[in-house]
């Protein structure tokens, strides 16, 4: 379909485009010249110059300084997203790993150190989880998935299994069926109970000689947690069948319960929710994967190896193992972050962590549950899940009370997830938030659940105090204009 | 929620006019009210062959994506061109100015099968329930 | 440390609120035989020093590695710009009236990377040039009637094994290596004629690994007519800067690496992968995308679109299963270019190609000479044994990448990069030790 490539449609603007900031000679920037350049006839250099704007260095910082301020940070206030764990980032873990940017990869001395300390993250994360082994190179929770559904993948494969089905759960992230259907599974859908739980009753009405793995998350995406998960590990396994756990709700169980206790075979870890390094508006994120002793020898190359003299190389060694699933070693400094986090709570931090983050959802849900319709009355640990059936009343939508949310200076919650409850709100306040911050946020809710019933229309027209007002999505989707380039092809 | 009465409908939300030996296809009011501002519209081209059932395109809102299925067995004889620059037809006039394709239909009485406007109703209730 | 807000005051009030006495009552619907009840086996809580001290790092007094990952000049206001914390921590823009930051900025990303390729779009990021070139590989594979991927042995190993292992699933589809000459290093033309087809997606590496320039005229008038689907991998983002953009030769994508703009080596990650196609293959492009709009006062707006291709709508049949990119490292590049400009990229470019023939003539004068003869942007291969490798190491210096373990063909050989963070006190000192 044809897209306009006219950017200058909307002449009212919040932040020009950097293009429109171009000007031949405004880029005086002085770079290292170490070298003599001579004459490369054998160097195919194009006879024009880089299609790029050219801007001094005072109006690159002007811009991205002003674009900066048109966006919600949490260092603003609450992300109260479910399923994201947008905690406080240490700043620690950002200074701290300073020094490994000018380390290359191929420096073997220099990565001695970084591997080793890659190692303890390893070992680190193995003991949280009560796994066995664990690979770092996935750069983010649906890369760790698709990881994790290969291992399973390659270990079905090599006990010659025709197994090509995995279960999901209706509560389930859209990346886990994604995930599967590159790794080249078949999905079908299992329903959760009526009261939020996965049973084994259920599980046991799908399963067959064909199905390979079950994905759970635990909690769940209504942040109940899944207590009949060891009768449904023990169906899986007596199936031959693997169970995957989905590790986004991890804190919740964070030194107090362990998915390998549970029966998890294969897992997912995501560093830049659990364990606190910055969301950075879309990644890098990073998405460890962890298994039991017996899909250990399917994880990616390479593998981290200890010499004997206390240094540490990379090995290739693992004829079993699913390749490569990075091109060099995921996200390093994410991983050395979530390393500096660990270590700055210690042994007693995590698990004070988790009960935190339970003690504060448990508190806005008190709180908000009399105003908004609550479709489960199961308890619930780090997040919780509302509806906007009794706003609905007033044709008020949860998108409304979402976008009317951030007049109050909220960035809102996790919307229309999960799909079984109708127009779902989910709410996950972390541990890291104070309780002015969690009261402020229930008089925000309280002003709209009021708002929707004396003054509807009001809500319609959200949001008004944010640097732009409700955007259009079906025009950008109509017109699709990606790029500021004129150009027709 | 419109139903006009001369028409077919599907369960799938598809409606059906016959013109002839040839039937006119596209999909419901409750159906696109359902997708919401429709974006972008993606049919099978003209000489395809479809068994009843089998998909003739999708219809895609910023939202969700919908498959759109042959109500009758057949071979698509038109196209609505229009529905490329202007996708919206399909929200503002869905049983008039957003048609989809038409179907040169290999059994003219296979359309009887399907819902008249009174059943489709029915099945609109109680679906809702 | 804690970073945890509450003190006993408030927690009793929120207890009271809850209706419980004690706070491990929340973890009541977790069975008693679940609880872990001892002490995790783990070191802390360390204070801020000691974690400074813990993870110091120390690179290499001269380094001329490269082979996909690359030290370059990075101005200091992109550190300064991409710190601010609200880039830094922002959550993905879903929410666009409280992103415009985030979403122009990402728009501007792209917008640059399009233009540099010559390409009509690009999304907002992949994890990095491997999977975005095994995402390409599945991206023509849902394309019709393509069942072969053929990929040039002169691409980079490591991208060619996660590809492998991309298709590992996909049981009917085999990847085929095409030769390159042995006396240039460049592709084997004539085994490239012999292999293409209609039937199958080809993708290519220029410069390639062994930092030899492909003859990319004669590459695209073999494989655009008669390849079902092809593209041009870029793994040293800086030759867009330089040479013409890979677009005109009329690739179906071109993907690959865009670590050399405005982020740093940091011992391998995190990446930036990068992927741009041409216009009819936006709806079946993996990642997230950007786009213009407007908002409901008629402002200009930015937001994310064509999202019912992605996971959280799509589900099993999307387009991709990627979420969470690389969102601050595509920030970063977006800011470096800004910072570096047309005319700095173009520098930055000619002294690494200046720096390359510099240590070459250096090494040759030595009687090191390059095993291919083909042209070279900054990377070369020349012969260094393993006793050498040893002692340099030990001097702590890093002369380059060992890629026999690869290329078997090529003894002793070390992939050397040079770039404008070299000095030539640093090219002495190697060539000095040969």
């Amino acid at each position: 379909m044809p897209g306009r490539t006219d950017v200058a449609r909307f002449p009212e603007v919040r932040e020009p485009l950097l293009n429109l900031r171009s000007a031949l000679g405004r880029n005086k920037r002085l770079i290292p010249s170490p070298f003599d350049v001579p004459e490369m006839p054998d160097l195919p250099v194009s006879t024009d110059l880089a299609d790029l704007p050219d801007v001094s260095e005072v109006e690159t910082v002007r811009h991205f300084t002003r674009l900066s301020s048109l966006n919600y940070g949490i260092e603003n206030g609450m992300y109260p997203l479910g399923s994201c764990t947008m905690k406080y980032n240490p700043k620690i873990a950002e200074a701290a790993s300073a020094s490994l940017r000018s380390v290359h990869p191929a420096d073997p001395a220099a990565m001695s150190h970084v591997l080793e300390c890659l190692a303890l993250l390893q070992k680190y994360l193995g003991e949280i989880c009560g796994m066995d082994a664990c690979s770092l190179w996935p750069a983010a929770g649906a890369h760790g998935e698709l990881t994790g559904m290969m291992v399973i993948r390659r270990a079905v494969d090599m006990k010659g299994e025709p197994r090509t089905k995995v279960l999901i759960p209706d509560t389930a992230h859209g990346t886990n069926p994604a995930s599967c259907t590159i790794a080249g599974f078949a999905t079908e859908s299992i329903p959760s109970g009526g009261d939020g739980f996965l049973t084994a009753s259920i599980l046991k009405e799908h399963l067959g000689p064909d199905v390979a793995a079950l994905m759970i998350t635990n909690p769940n995406t209504l942040g109940i947690f899944e207590r009949e998960i060891r009768e449904i590990a023990g169906l899986l396994h007596d199936n031959g069948s693997y169970l995957y756990m989905d590790g986004a709700n991890l804190n919740a169980l964070l030194g107090v319960a362990r998915p390998g206790d549970m029966g998890v075979d294969c897992m997912h870890v995501n560093l830049h929710k659990t364990f606190a390094t910055p969301h950075g508006g879309g990644g890098p994120g990073s998405g460890p994967v962890l298994v039991k002793s017996g899909l250990a020898r399917h994880l990616p190359l390479p593998l981290i190896k200890e010499g004997e003299s206390g240094s540490y190389t990379l090995s290739w060694d693992g004829p079993e193992s699913i390749g490569m699933v990075h091109s060099c070693l995921g996200n390093v400094g994410v991983c050395i972050r979530a390393l500096a986090y660990i270590l700055s709570l210690g042994p007693v931090g995590l698990p004070e962590v988790a009960q935190a983050a339970c003690i504060n959802a448990g508190y806005l849900k008190s709180r908000l549950s009399g105003l908004y319709d609550l479709p489960y009355r199961t308890p619930t640990l780090h997040e919780f899940v509302l509806s906007d059936r009794l706003q609905k009343e007033n044709g008020i939508t949860t998108m409304d009370i979402a976008k009317s949310l951030m007049d109050f200076g909220f960035y809102p919650p996790t919307i229309y997830f999960p799909l079984v409850v109708q127009g779902a709100l989910m709410i996950e306040p972390t541990e890291t938030e104070p309780l002015e911050e969690l009261d402020r946020f229930v008089n925000a809710m309280e002003e709209i659940a009021e708002t929707s019933r004396t003054n509807p229309e009001e809500l319609h027209g959200a949001p008004r105090t944010t640097p732009v007002s409700r955007v259009d999505e079906v025009w950008a989707a109509r017109n699709i204009v990606l790029t500021w380039s004129k150009r027709e092809s | 929620m419109k139903i006009p009465d001369e028409l077919h409908y599907t369960e799938d939300h598809e409606w059906g006019k016959a013109e002839d030996g040839m039937l006119r296809v596209g999909i419901t009011d409750y159906a696109q009210n359902e997708l919401g501002d429709i974006v972008f519209v993606d049919l099978f081209p003209k000489g395809t062959s479809v068994a009843k059932g089998d998909p003739i395109g999708t219809v895609e809102s910023v939202k969700a994506v919908s498959d759109v299925f042959a109500p009758v067995d057949g071979e698509i004889a038109e196209v609505n061109d229009s529905l490329e620059d202007k996708p919206e037809l399909v929200n503002q006039d869905p049983y008039e100015k957003g048609w989809m394709v038409v179907l040169k239909m290999d059994d003219p009485s296979q359309v009887n099968k399907l819902m008249d406007s009174q059943a489709y109703e029915e099945y609109l209730e109680a679906e809702a329930k | 440390m804690s970073y945890i807000a509450i003190n006993e005051q408030d927690l009793r009030k929120m207890l009271k609120s809850i209706g419980i006495a004690f706070p491990q009552e929340v973890f009541s619907s977790i069975p008693e035989e679940l609880r872990y009840d001892t002490l995790l086996p783990i070191d802390g809580p360390l204070d801020e020093e000691s974690l400074r001290r813990r993870f110091a790092f120390t690179p290499s007094k001269a380094v001329f590695a490269g082979g996909g990952i690359y030290r370059h000049h990075i101005p200091a206001v992109v550190d300064s710009l991409s710190s601010r914390q609200e880039f830094v921590t922002a959550y993905t823009p879903y929410q666009p009236e409280v992103s415009q930051g985030t979403l122009q900025s990402i728009f501007e990303y792209q917008s640059m990377m399009a233009d540099l390729t010559g390409m009509d779009v690009s999304n907002a990021s992949m994890y990095d040039g491997a999977t975005s070139l095994a995402e390409a590989a599945l991206m023509a594979l849902r394309g019709k009637g393509i069942r072969r991927v053929l990929v040039a042995r002169s691409m980079q190993p490591s991208y060619r094994r996660v590809l492998k292992t991309y298709l590992a699933s996909i049981s009917d589809v085999k990847v085929e290596e095409i030769p390159f000459e042995p006396s240039t290093g460049q592709i084997d033309l004539t085994a490239l004629e012999g292999a293409i087809a209609a039937d199958c997606a080809f993708f290519i590496q220029n410069p390639n690994y062994f930092g030899v320039i492909e003859p990319m005229q004669r590459v695209a008038g073999i494989a655009s007519p008669r390849a079902g689907f092809w593209g041009i991998t870029v793994t040293e983002a800086l030759t867009l800067g330089l040479f013409d953009a890979p677009g005109i030769y009329r690739p179906d994508v071109v993907i690959g690496e865009a670590q050399s703009f405005g982020n740093p080596a940091n011992a391998g990650g995190p990446l930036l992968g990068f992927f741009c196609t041409r216009k009819e293959h936006v709806r079946r492009m993996p990642g997230r995308i950007v786009g213009l709009t407007k908002d409901s006062e008629g402002r200009q707006a930015f937001c994310l679109t064509l999202a019912t291709r992605e996971q959280h709508i799509r589900r099993e049949k999307a387009t991709s299963n990627i979420c969470t990119n690389e969102g601050l490292c595509a920030l970063r590049a977006a800011i470096h270019l800004s910072a570096m400009g047309p005319e700095g990229l173009r520098e930055a470019a000619l002294q690494c190609a200046a720096g390359a023939r510099h240590l070459m003539a250096l090494l040759a004068a030595k009687g090191i000479r390059s095993l291919l003869s083909g042209p070279v942007f900054h990377e070369f291969v020349v012969p260094i044994e393993e006793a050498k490798r040893a002692a340099l190491d030990a001097e702590r210096i890093v002369p380059g990448i060992p890629i026999t373990g690869d290329y078997p063909e090529l003894e002793n050989a070390v992939l050397v990069t040079v770039t404008e963070m070299n000095t030539m006190e640093e090219c002495r000192c190697l060539a000095e030790r040969m």
